[in-house]
């Protein structure tokens, strides 16, 4: 029988590989990637609730939302990043520091 | 075990095997394929959950949009030549403590008893499995996309007309910020 804690479990892994993507990639592109799998936990926990909670539609509404707010996100961001790339010739993060004075 | 714990176990090991796969893959070529079906096992994933419209959506804008930025981004910024698309790995060791220290308080499934010398016999498992969930009809809605349609028309009218001007904004913002300035 598959009840919500299985389903929360796989949230919790997604979002905790996740986490570990943002915090140790040094690559632009590979830290959104791993904002996506975040993202992706948190509709999967969004839609479980949903499902055996009370068993209407909001938690799947709230999922599309995120969807499309991931998207908006992805796009700004790889805007961001080919702009970093086109002044300092570098994918990397750590290397972003045209601020530091 | 019945045929639905079956496929949530398979759906479920795609989905957790390839989001390790796209963390810990040496090339981002590698990274980026793995995500893919990650973005398929959680679609698997929707469409146990009854959510087919959300699966069907997971499909289109996860692999068809966002996937292909992703590689338009890995390929835009790397010089074509360098084709082996390496990407270093920073402070793992203190990040998968953290990480691994997060999960198993989180969500750790299987009850692990420890006895250690100075604290005495330690229980190990998951909040989120000694939480007892309220839980309501526990049934599956049917068919999901009229109704969502219907509640984008109606109650969340303001939201949905407000996420399009976000994706407006988006587009405009992310054309704006990649031109090449004349004067620059």
């Amino acid at each position: 029988m598959i009840t919500l804690p299985h389903y929360l479990t796989v949230s919790a892994a997604l979002f905790t590989l996740g986490l570990l993507g943002v915090l140790t990639r040094r690559n632009a592109v590979n830290v959104l990637m791993g904002i996506e799998l975040i993202l992706n936990s948190a509709n999967l926990n969004l839609v479980a609730f949903s499902r055996f909670g009370p068993g209407n539609l909001q938690g799947q509404l709230f999922a599309i939302f995120v969807v499309v707010i991931a998207a908006a996100e992805v796009a700004v961001a790889l805007a961001i990043v080919l702009t970093m790339y086109r002044l300092r010739r570098t994918p990397n993060l750590d290397e972003a520091d045209f601020l530091r004075g | 075990m019945s045929a639905e714990a079956a496929v949530f176990y398979v759906f479920a090991v795609i989905t957790v095997g390839a989001a390790a796969v796209v963390v810990l893959a040496r090339s981002l070529i590698y990274s980026a394929f793995a995500l893919l079906f990650t973005f398929f096992g959680v679609a698997g994933l929707y469409v146990l959950l009854g959510a087919d419209f959300l699966a069907a959506t997971q499909l289109l804008i996860y692999v068809g949009g966002i996937l292909v930025l992703l590689l338009f981004g890995v390929m835009l910024t790397h010089k074509l030549y360098d084709l082996n698309l390496k990407t270093e790995v920073t402070q793992f060791l203190p990040a998968a403590i953290i990480c691994g220290g997060l999960f198993v308080l989180l969500a750790w499934p299987i009850e692990v008893s420890l006895f250690l010398p100075r604290i005495g016999r330690v229980r190990i498992l998951g909040t989120l499995w000694q939480t007892s969930w309220a839980t309501g009809t526990g049934r599956a809605p049917a068919a999901t996309t009229e109704e969502i349609g219907r509640l984008f028309m109606g109650s969340y009218l303001l939201p949905f007309e407000a996420a399009s001007v976000l994706l407006l904004v988006a587009l405009m913002g992310a054309a704006m910020i990649v031109r090449r300035r004349k004067d620059a």
